[in-house]
């Protein structure tokens, strides 16, 4: 009788941690009293703390004093009525893509859920016009380059940052869309860009819009900061709306982990807009099949909050209202980072991208160099790529970090 | 002259083209069973489809510990910061423990790789798509399921990326274990093939080997080299005792065996939609524990990122808490009793009031949540439209579904549809 085998894992080689654990355990590991975490993607209060929405507080009360509520299993494609006040909120209460039953909604593990089942859905069924590839922004949020490599689809990048303008390369942009195949599928931000915060105006959309309908590309949407941008959330899903109105092919992963705070909670959904109440049909008889053989179906919990604020007027109201504070108190940031930079030290440079970025984060424009000095010398936590999370300021640190970030852009850190 | 129609018509004709050609999906066979029940609108209806508990008035139970635990959370304000990929540290730690038991050796010296997942589907797939990346014996990417097997394994398995093969299981002369069978067939599978292992209630046939047969089966599963890896959904729900449920298991990590494990606490903890669950890898030490966790990390971060947080400590809280735990395990037993008293009910209904053509000791005899009363696709479909009695179409029937209330005229539709009646 042979032996067990115990070298069946032997040969498993050690993973290199995610980079931005590895940047948060540094932080946590410092002593510095004055340590700042820019690395973070998630909302602070001015008090560094989390902050979960007086709004969800409520919904949790109303949930846990619900005497007809139960664990059962959600259908394969999720709770109905999160799913349809989730489409509404992102393609507007009165899209044709709704009201003409083309709009296909699945509830999923957060946004990542919806872009992993999104590329999922892409890679089993969309012709592409050659090998399987998605173009994505130069940058874009690091686990899309993962997410697409996971089911065989390869990423290729289009120019979208400009480090000399610190703002968007338009004309790279447009230019990547005119010269990539035909029905290329092409990764879009609608609001707010991961990392850059830098977005395309309403005119450059409406222009990105009319070169994609020339060469049939295909629009996937990333939608995880609707509302959370302008504080407005009809504003923030403008793109995306308009995108429709002018009949681009397209599907939208939506998150609700920053604009409700539900982070943990993994509350997110995939919306496919096809050309016909037929194939939307098709469409979701084909996801269903694949969201089973993966998770069966979604989490209940996140979903139950978010359909009770959604559908309840008052509830939404106070959503929006929360919303309001979340994006604010970031604009606020920017305003007087941008200050005390411009005005108060005159820092060298131009900051007006601190204003006109917009969202979560910011790119700042430092070199890898400098953003190292400002780890190692200042204790300040951000990536090499010099993006900042706004929310990691506050009133308490944001002169230390400006002071920091003079010093640094003067090569005196 | 009349000019051109505008481009509105050209876009939409473009857009026509990008799913057009995508075929309608099938319909779940189990999930649309419920899809079915839902519309089917005659009051004596009963859904014996989907495997969740139903108490004695045919309502979802949701456990009473669970409900303090929620009130225990709720009070404690916590957040609702992501969790890391592997999930609740607390959760996971408890989880390991329930499975392989507080003893377990490999526990103690650190060697269990252990991540929470989406109940038991997602830790399938968690495991399955590790398998297919990191097994290191190229062409045994093959796993073997019993035959029958629950309908999921099998898409789980064969999208992860494995080849998937079936070792008999289920006797169909006996309505019992085709114990021989299953020998001969894993004797002569491939060395290092994988081998699915149902730890207890065997969904869909109720079927268990004995300890003894474990015995053995571990024995053959030595000898040929193969890969154990134990799909665990009711561990407490099959016997009442979830150290009695986890024999199977702790025997084969005792023998030496390094498991892959997939745990659910839907069914054991009524957590259904909260998708709680977990998936383990026993290693050689700690050290490759901590390199296959970081892979199993690279497995999970882009398909979902991280899981749910609020099952998750639901179940840990009551792992944790002496006094809810001693409660949940009255809980489960309570079900476990349920369901026994219900199948001693079926039988006799149907042996000795009815006498229903065939032996029916099999009701008794299988364990767990379901039992494959043998009846053919015809007679289930029958029973469907003509009885509003849903079940699956192999004849598999949720006991759970089964009460005081509806097990007569359950046993009575039985009857009738052995006898061609319906």
């Amino acid at each position: 009788m042979s032996s067990i085998d115990l070298e069946t894992w032997s040969q498993v080689p050690l993973a290199p941690p995610d980079s931005i654990f590895k940047l948060t355990a540094a932080y946590k590991a410092d002593s510095y009293p004055q340590k700042v975490n820019l690395g973070v993607g998630a909302y602070r209060d001015d008090d560094n703390k989390p902050w979960v929405l007086p709004v969800v507080k409520k919904a949790t009360e109303i949930l846990l004093g619900d005497p007809t509520l139960d664990h059962e299993y959600l259908p394969i494609t999720g709770l109905p009525e999160y799913t349809s006040a989730a489409a509404k909120l992102i393609l507007g209460a009165d899209s044709p893509a709704i009201s003409e039953g083309r709009a296909v909604s699945v509830q999923t593990i957060s946004g990542t859920g919806a872009n992993h089942l999104g590329a999922l859905f892409l890679s089993r069924f969309y012709t592409f016009n050659g090998a399987k590839q998605i173009f994505l922004s130069d940058p874009t949020w690091a686990n899309h380059h993962a997410i697409f490599k996971n089911v065989s689809i390869e990423p290729l990048l289009y120019p979208y940052y400009d480090p000399r303008t610190i703002g968007l390369d338009f004309t790279g942009f447009i230019s990547a869309l005119q010269s990539a195949p035909t029905h290329s599928v092409f990764l879009l931000h609608a609001c707010a860009h991961n990392p850059t915060g830098v977005d395309p105006t309403p005119e450059q959309w409406d222009n990105i819009a009319a070169v994609m309908i020339e060469r049939s590309h295909y629009a996937f949407f990333d939608c995880a900061y609707q509302g959370f941008a302008s504080g407005d959330l009809d504003n923030d899903a403008r793109a995306v709306r308009s995108f429709i109105a002018k009949g681009v092919p397209l599907l939208i992963c939506q998150s609700f982990a920053k604009n409700a705070g539900l982070y943990g909670e993994r509350v997110g959904a995939l919306h496919v807009v096809a050309s016909t109440k037929d194939a939307a049909d098709r469409v979701k008889s084909q996801l269903s099949v694949l969201q089973r053989s993966e998770i069966s179906n979604p989490p209940s919990y996140g979903a139950r909050v978010v359909s009770l604020i959604l559908n309840n007027p008052e509830l939404f109201e106070e959503w929006k209202r929360d919303i309001k504070t979340m994006a604010h108190r970031i604009i606020d940031m920017r305003q007087k980072l941008f200050d005390i930079l411009t005005n108060e030290l005159h820092t060298p440079g131009n900051w007006d991208h601190i204003l006109n970025q917009i969202g979560m984060f910011s790119f700042t424009g430092i070199n890898p160099e400098q953003s190292r000095a400002l780890v190692e010398k200042g204790h300040i936590y951000l990536t090499t790529n010099g993006r900042i999370s706004m929310a990691g300021l506050n009133s308490h640190n944001l002169r230390y970090f400006a002071e920091s970030l003079d010093k640094v852009v003067r090569g005196l850190l | 002259m009349i000019p051109a129609v505008r481009p509105i018509l050209r876009y939409s004709t473009r857009s026509l083209s990008t799913w057009s050609h995508v075929p309608a999906g099938p319909p779940d066979p189990i999930l649309g069973v419920t899809e079915a029940f839902k519309a089917d609108t005659s009051p004596k209806k009963i859904n014996l489809g989907v495997g969740a508990y139903r108490d004695e008035n045919g309502k979802p139970y949701v456990l009473p510990s669970v409900k303090k635990a929620e009130a225990i959370l709720t009070a404690s304000n916590a957040d609702k910061e992501y969790l890391p990929i592997t999930g609740s540290g607390d959760f996971t730690k408890n989880a390991a423990k329930l499975a392989y038991g507080e003893e377990s050796i490999p526990l103690a010296e650190n060697r269990i790789a252990i991540t929470q997942s989406i109940s038991g589907t997602g830790a399938l797939r968690v495991g399955g798509a590790f398998i297919a990346r990191h097994y290191p014996h190229e062409n045994r990417k093959i796993i073997y399921l019993p035959k029958p097997s629950w309908g999921n394994h099998t898409p789980i398995f064969r999208d992860s990326g494995l080849e998937v093969r079936g070792y008999r299981y289920f006797d169909k002369a006996t309505v019992g274990l085709d114990f021989a069978g299953l020998k001969e067939d894993l004797k002569a599978a491939p060395e290092k093939s994988i081998v699915l292992l149902h730890a207890c209630a065997h969904n869909p046939t109720g079927v268990d080997p004995t300890p003894e047969q474990w015995k053995e089966i571990s024995d053959i599963v030595q000898e040929k080299g193969l890969f154990p890896f134990f799909d665990m959904a009711y561990q407490g729900f099959a016997s009442g005792s979830t150290s009695r449920d986890a024999f199977a298991v702790r025997h084969f990590v005792a023998q030496g065996h390094q498991i892959a494990l997939a745990q659910s606490f839907a069914k054991n903890m009524g957590l259904y939609g909260e998708r709680v669950g977990a998936f383990s890898l026993v290693t050689s030490d700690a050290a490759e524990r901590a390199k296959v966790d970081s892979q199993v990390k690279i497995v999970v971060r882009p398909m979902y990122s991280n899981p749910p947080i609020h099952g998750a400590r639901i179940a840990a809280t009551i792992l944790s808490t002496p006094d809810l735990y001693r409660e949940w395990e009255q809980e489960v037993k309570g079900m476990a009793n349920r369901i026994i008293s219900m199948r001693e009910h079926l039988y006799n209904a149907l042996t000795n009031d009815l006498g229903t053509p065939g032996e029916w000791g099999h009701i008794k005899s299988q364990i767990g949540m379901f039992s494959f009363t043998g009846l053919t696709p015809e007679q289930t479909k029958a029973l469907a439209e003509k009885a509003h009695v849903y079940m699956t179409a192999d004849g598999r029937i949720s006991m759970a579904g089964l009460n005081g209330n509806n097990i007569q005229y359950f046993a009575e539709s039985v009857h009738k549809a052995v006898k061609g009646e319906l």
